[in-house]
């Protein structure tokens, strides 16, 4: 049959099959030459950069560079015994050039990362090591110092030997590798980055839901009140969210200093005694007051732009069918909202953990979130690829919720305003 | 809200138990904006209400801080504000053009990949700031871009255009796509259908898009803190710094100033809005 059935042709000849098609591919080019400015634009200056700090966080050529000579003559080492005399020469020989170049303090700053002892044994080297008569270089150097005679320095350093190292990623969890490869955590008082994550984790969780808490009676009352008023206090929502963060955050350090507004309205009150005033800044306190005003807008705008779509007349309905009005609330109108609640509480919880200026002006020391220690990385200290390393921890966790919201809310039906 | 006369007293007081959460969580909102209006114009070096300020004192109140803002021989903000505005000015432009064409391409129903390709252009939106922050920096210290106007200029473009795309997107949405098609048949070129028949007619999403990009940039810091040398420094610059050292009464000014600026923006926003829902009640 099919064989039999003449093809339709267009008025030039071509069958309108293949013309089609062509017109189809032709449109997909045209409306992807539209979109490639800004995706180019983007992969060069955004998503290749985030690659590079993916480099970055797991490079450790430093040390491989400095003492080429040297691995190599490691490799054959098994690693228990001192090694043989070859290592020695060629760690003195990559030793002088190091020296030569004004580098060797360099090395004693990245070895000491590896083990503790490697700064004063290396100065001490440099100093020794320009009266080294040639040959014989093992029981030169074991001579400087009893350290360098100790098989595990020389442990130390095969360490450093691969160029790329997930050193940095244990580091940002509290965790090493000890002498014998094994990955264990430091010890209990220094885990400083577990309190962090953990601590960033417990502050946008709760900054997300007292949001929510705050948000839903009000989109509720934004959706239900008639346009003339609702136009009015929907202002009240929208010029928070249009202020600048830094003038926000500088009416929350008026108001929660000390000698502020909001103390002095409880001494008023005679909530508290007038010396006796709570410290209600730099703290947690002052961090979750803070962002939650400041993300609140970004949880009302979804949770009323979802509410807007329900119809009042289906609470009456289930009002009539014989449901009290906190069963008609809880079996119908509850559930209609999810798609906003979703989509508010993500978005918050997004901005939430990624959150910068307002905990490092209103938190303290104990408000502080884990973009803080990155940015204090990045400044610093200049640990580069440390600070690489924790952006990235902090992206994977953030890129997982994005991909959940791009899921339930689809990143197309976002709203602004 | 008024309710019914037969409402009974139970569900009266919830009501306004309700009406009450819903006002404290307004004043909860808009309250701090308005802390610093009163205080900016105290007489004082302090940053709380003054006895006189209490009592309404004419002399507790002046306008020294703003004259300081202006003044001041030692106030970077003149250079702060012309850096803050020439960047916004730019960065808007820049993110309104790419993101406008992009988003024309993303709405048309030819476009291949959209789903990873829109994750990708709004991933700026969404990825936390500091990550961005060092991203770029990163990428613009090696293309020796740091520390210039331009180097700025181009991450807050990075930073505006999901604002600009996620606009431009919802108002083409709602675009009748036989007027252009209508313009195409009567013999107009695509360039000439664009200006002369989808721009104004998706011109409200475009200008609100711009709006979003500006703020953005004008209140942007994460990134410009990396970025900026002592030549670049914006508004937002000096507005940190002034918190981390010191609160002086002079960023209060600059404060009021800002939010002053921010009530006319959402005016704007709020005006285009409405003109785009109406011009798009229209072609439904």
């Amino acid at each position: 049959m099919s064989s039999e059935t003449k093809q339709i042709l267009t008025t030039d000849g071509i069958p309108l099959e293949v013309s089609l098609k062509k017109a189809e591919r032709r449109n997909k080019i045209k409306a992807f030459l539209l979109v490639a400015p800004l995706l180019l634009f983007l992969i060069i200056t955004y998503v290749f950069p985030i690659g590079d700090m993916l480099l970055r966080s797991v490079d450790d050529k430093m040390v491989t560079e400095m003492l080429p000579k040297t691995f190599k003559a490691m490799e054959e080492w098994d690693g228990k015994e001192l090694p043989e005399e070859e290592v020695f020469e060629a760690f003195y020989l990559d030793f002088r050039k190091l020296v030569d170049e004004k580098r060797e303090g360099k090395l004693s700053t990245q070895l000491n990362y590896t083990k503790n002892g490697f700064k004063s044994i290396i100065k001490k080297l440099r100093r020794k090591s320009k009266n080294f008569e040639e040959g014989n270089y093992k029981e030169q150097i074991m001579a400087v110092h009893k350290r360098w005679a100790d098989v595990e320095y020389w442990k130390a350093i095969k360490r450093r030997a691969p160029a790329i190292t997930g050193q940095k990623y244990l580091k940002g969890m509290d965790m090493y590798k000890n002498e014998s490869g094994e990955i264990v955590s430091v010890e209990e008082d220094r885990r400083i980055h577990r309190i962090l994550w953990l601590r960033t984790l417990e502050i946008a969780f709760f900054v997300t839901l007292f949001c929510f808490l705050m948000a839903y009676p009000i989109a509720h009352l934004l959706a239900t009140l008639p346009m003339k008023y609702s136009n009015l206090l929907m202002i009240c929502v929208l010029l928070p969210f249009w202020t600048s963060l830094l003038v926000r955050t500088a009416s929350w350090m008026i108001l929660l200093q000390q000698q502020g507004v909001v103390n002095d309205f409880f001494v008023g009150i005679g909530l508290v005694a007038d010396d006796a005033r709570p410290e209600m800044m730099y703290n947690k306190t002052g961090t979750y007051v803070a962002m939650t005003q400041i993300l609140l807008p970004f949880m009302v705008l979804p949770l009323y732009s979802v509410m807007k779509t329900i119809s009042p007349s289906l609470m009456r309905a289930g009002k009539s069918l014989g449901g009290t009005p906190i069963v008609a609330f809880w079996k119908v109108y509850f559930p209609l909202t999810i798609p906003g609640i979703g989509a508010g509480c993500l978005l918050c919880f997004i901005l939430a953990i990624g959150y910068y200026i307002t905990p490092a002006l209103v938190g303290g020391a104990s408000g502080t979130l884990i973009s803080n220690q990155i940015a204090f990385h990045m400044k610093s200290t200049l640990d580069w690829s440390f600070a690489s390393a924790m952006g990235l921890m902090l992206l994977s966790g953030v890129l997982v919720i994005y991909w959940l919201y791009n899921k339930i809310v689809g990143i197309d039906n976002i709203k602004l305003g | 809200m008024a309710l019914p006369k037969h409402t009974e007293l139970h569900y009266r007081i919830w009501h306004y138990f309700y009406l009450t959460i819903c006002g404290a969580v307004f004043f909860f909102l808009i309250a701090p904006l308005f802390v610093i209006f009163p205080l900016s114009f105290n007489a004082e070096e302090f940053l709380s209400f003054s006895d006189g300020m209490k009592s309404l004192d004419p002399d507790a109140f002046s306008l020294r801080w703003y004259k300081d803002m202006i003044y001041g021989t030692k106030n970077p903000w003149g250079l702060a504000a012309k850096n803050s505005f020439i960047i916004a000015i730019f960065a808007t432009i820049g993110s309104v053009l790419l993101g406008t064409v992009a988003a024309l391409g993303l709405s048309s129903r030819h476009m291949p990949y959209k789903g990873i390709i829109m994750a990708v252009l709004i991933s700026p939106m969404i990825v936390p700031l500091i990550i961005s922050g060092v991203a770029i920096f990163f990428f613009m210290a090696k293309a020796g871009l740091a520390a210039t106007h331009t180097g700025i200029v181009l991450a807050h473009i990075i930073l505006g255009t999901p604002f600009v795309v996620i606009t431009v997107t919802a108002t083409l949405s709602g675009f009748d796509h036989s007027v252009t098609r209508a313009a195409a048949s009567l013999g107009s070129n695509p360039v000439n259908t664009f200006m002369k028949i989808t721009l104004p007619l998706i011109l409200p999403g475009v200008i609100s898009g711009g709006l979003f990009a500006f703020v953005t940039s004008f209140d942007e810091v994460v990134v410009v803190l990396f970025l900026a040398g002592l030549e670049n420094t914006t508004i937002p610059i000096q507005m940190w710094t002034g918190l981390r050292e010191q609160l002086s009464p002079t960023i209060l000014a600059v404060a009021t100033c800002l939010i002053i600026l921010s009530t006319l923006i959402l005016v704007t926003a709020e005006l285009l809005r409405r003109r785009s829902e109406r011009l798009r009640g229209i072609n439904r």
